[in-house]
């Protein structure tokens, strides 16, 4: 890389370190504190070992939670990847259409969470939205807030409506990148269109594909506020991501030990994620 | 490997049929350009982004929709535009100080927490990317750890450490709690830009006798301006739309925009035409700015890594 | 300010004295062989040895909640079982 070794760097890290610190460190202190005692409030702790802990790995509350989650980030995935993709590739690549497309596709990404949330509220109600209105005219029996199947649909379009953009400009990114001259050999070699897309897009998409799906997986691996506004975790559990039953639980319920537990457990799932994407990302940089 | 090896074959053959003229290059190119035209493109390429941002465009026109009309409106007769256009919406908003009041919190907060998080990560971006020094990596990966936590995490113990520190209801505490994921995302989208920079740049200007700030200043500063700008765009963008700490932070005098509108949902007797106002109100900065960072926009989502 | 609600209690507050020492110890090995001993393991790319301890922290707490979980509440077992892969994972990867 070029990069000279020089332990006196530290001094410009040092800010950042303090700060981040400050807001990552002492917190997770705290939540370790937190997740191995009991509290009736008033700051008084007893100590309970590993007894949250315990608790929280064989609830099925957070176990269902988990699933859902799970469940919830294989379907985004498994719509947001390939529609990306689809739709990056019909991109205008040159003239007025290009910032267009950009700048109008990006919108939905610069939306406050709360405002994605409100939208979609609004837009699936039945009396009042554009989406719930046209479905009962058309027939179909729609209502997000008693029917489980309809709150998950909603809840999926929105993400899709929300995120799928950021895979589009990922992989448009990508793809810009490839010379024309490539292009222009694969025609003389009589390549169809799918031999381009394989052979030649699809490994150029490589490395923004990978930020893609990882991005996509964390990022709805912790949604909190969209579903929050929409659904509030109903009807009944059936939308209750995990993110959402910690708030309940810490905030909610103020069950200090058993949120903390929760958190922790959460937090180290996060962590191994992270790990993957950081090892990920510098392969591919080192092999580059 | 395999699809690898082929893309290597590719290139070669590419080497083989390129001709060494430019002028033959040229042509070669216009050809290919207006053979991809008329083949694998089909005509209707144009068709997919229409209908993506027609879908993309919809709920949003609902919403702005349903900002001009009144509520009698809204809940009366089912109409595609308003008939009868209001600004009364607005004027709520612009008129009740408990309304206004949330933006103007929301835009103390989100200026502060992005000059804080790029002032401290500007060196520090510069030292991830010109210097090895004990750690780097480790350290650089347990920034990522923080822009990937999930906020649900931190919001229970941000509570306490802010009151241990009589902080809770005021602008800086929710800065300082957004630096947790906005100082990482920093760090990362500027090191991504000044790795662009060549590190000859930096070597001449010492050589030349410039002191370390005066060459950051004035000449590695403009240099990186548009990563600067890219950078504070997008703290700006993730401290504006996040609402969980936010709202976890506050009670009443530095409440954001985002939690006063939640307030209102949740309360019965529902006034759709304010809340829809209020909302249009909160895209608008995204959709003033956009324009600017629509080149570097993938870059910012990504961490600054493509 | 009061620190009372941090909650400290001595077992945490081990804890976390000894993962900082685990750090400082990392830093001054660094310090007398520097590079991190970079070699590629099981896992088919380069690790040094702080990726080694990174991973035999977040492996262990894995192996505990796996062993609360699905065997019983005795975590002695647990942490003998943690040293194990730890030394698994300096070795190996």
């Amino acid at each position: 890389m070029g990069r000279t070794w020089n332990n006196k760097a530290w001094f410009m890290v040092l800010p950042v370190l303090l700060l981040v610190a400050f807001s990552a460190i002492i917190p997770l202190m705290t939540v370790v504190n937190y997740s191995v005692q009991d509290t009736f409030g008033n700051n008084v702790f007893f100590w309970a070992g590993a007894e949250w802990f315990e608790e929280i790995l064989h609830s099925d509350r957070f176990w269902e939670a988990m699933g859902r989650n799970l469940v919830f980030s294989a379907i985004i995935l498994v719509i947001e990847i390939p529609l990306g993709i689809f739709i990056a590739l019909n991109m205008p690549k040159k003239g007025w259409g290009v910032p267009v497309c950009l700048v109008l596709m990006a919108l939905p990404l610069l939306i406050p969470w709360n405002v994605v949330g409100t939208i979609w509220q609004v837009f699936g109600r039945v009396d009042i939205g554009l989406l719930g209105y046209t479905l009962r005219a058309l027939g179909f029996d729609y209502n997000y807030v008693n029917d489980p199947f309809d709150a998950w649909i909603t809840v999926i379009v929105m993400d899709v409506w929300h995120w799928t953009s950021l895979v589009v400009l990922l992989c448009y990114a990508g793809l810009v990148s490839i010379p024309d001259a490539y292009y222009q050999a694969a025609k003389i070699d009589g390549a169809s269109r799918w031999a381009i897309f394989r052979y030649i897009q699809l490994p150029k998409m490589n490395r923004v594909l990978l930020i893609a799906v990882l991005l996509r997986f964390m990022d709805s691996f912790m949604i909190y506020t969209e579903p929050f506004v929409v659904t509030g975790g109903g009807p009944g559990n059936t939308t209750t991501f995990l993110s959402i039953d910690l708030v309940k639980l810490a905030i909610g319920e103020f069950n200090l030990g058993e949120a903390a537990a929760m958190s922790i457990i959460y937090f180290l799932i996060v962590m191994l994620l992270s790990w993957v994407f950081y090892t990920v990302m510098t392969a591919y940089d080192a092999e580059r | 490997m395999a699809r690898l090896d082929e893309t290597t074959a590719n290139e070669r053959t590419l080497m083989r049929q390129t001709p060494a003229t430019a002028e033959a290059q040229t042509a070669n190119a216009a050809l290919a350009r207006k053979m991809r035209r008329r083949g694998e493109e089909s005509r209707f390429w144009w068709l997919v982004p229409t209908i993506y941002i027609i879908f993309l465009m919809l709920p949003i026109y609902w919403l702005v929709n349903m900002s001009f009309k009144t509520n009698q409106e809204i809940l009366g007769a089912f109409s595609l535009w308003p008939r009868n256009p209001t600004l009364a919406n607005y004027a709520v908003i612009f008129n009740d100080p408990s309304w206004y009041r949330g933006y103007i919190n929301s835009i103390i907060y989100v200026v502060m927490n992005t000059v804080i998080s790029v002032a401290v990560a500007l060196p520090a971006a510069y030292a991830f990317s010109r210097y090895r020094f004990l750690g780097d990596k480790h350290l650089f990966f347990w920034l990522l750890t923080n822009r990937m936590a999930p906020p649900a995490v931190f919001a229970l113990p941000f509570f306490q450490l802010y009151s241990a520190f009589g902080l809770i209801d005021t602008h800086i505490a929710v800065a300082l709690a957004h630096c947790l994921f906005n100082v990482p995302l920093a760090v990362w989208i500027l090191e991504g830009f000044m790795s662009g920079v060549p590190k000859e740049i930096d070597e001449t200007a010492y050589i030349d006798g410039y002191s370390f700030p005066r060459f950051f200043l004035r000449i590695f500063m403009p240099l990186i301006a548009s990563g600067v700008g890219v950078a504070c765009f997008f703290c700006f963008m993730f401290s504006w739309v996040e609402l969980l700490i936010a709202r976890t932070l506050t009670t009443t005098a530095a409440k954001p925009i985002a939690a006063i509108m939640t307030r209102t949902v949740s309360a019965s007797g529902l006034d759709w035409g304010v809340l829809a106002a209020a909302g249009v109100l909160t895209i608008l900065p995204g959709a003033l700015v956009i324009w600017f960072v629509r080149n570097y926009i993938a870059k910012g989502f990504a961490l600054g890594r493509v | 300010m009061s620190f009372s609600w941090m909650a400290w209690t001595w077992p945490t507050a081990a804890f976390f004295g000894t993962i900082f020492l685990l750090l400082c110890g990392m830093a001054v090995w660094e310090y007398a062989s520097p590079g991190g001993n970079p070699r590629i393991g099981v896992l088919r790319f380069e690790t040094t040895r702080g990726d080694r301890l990174f991973l035999s922290l977040l492996g262990s707490a894995f192996i505990h909640l796996a062993w609360l979980g699905l065997v019983g509440p005795n975590l002695w077992w647990a942490l003998a079982l943690s040293v194990v892969y730890a030394i698994g994972v300096f070795r190996y990867v």
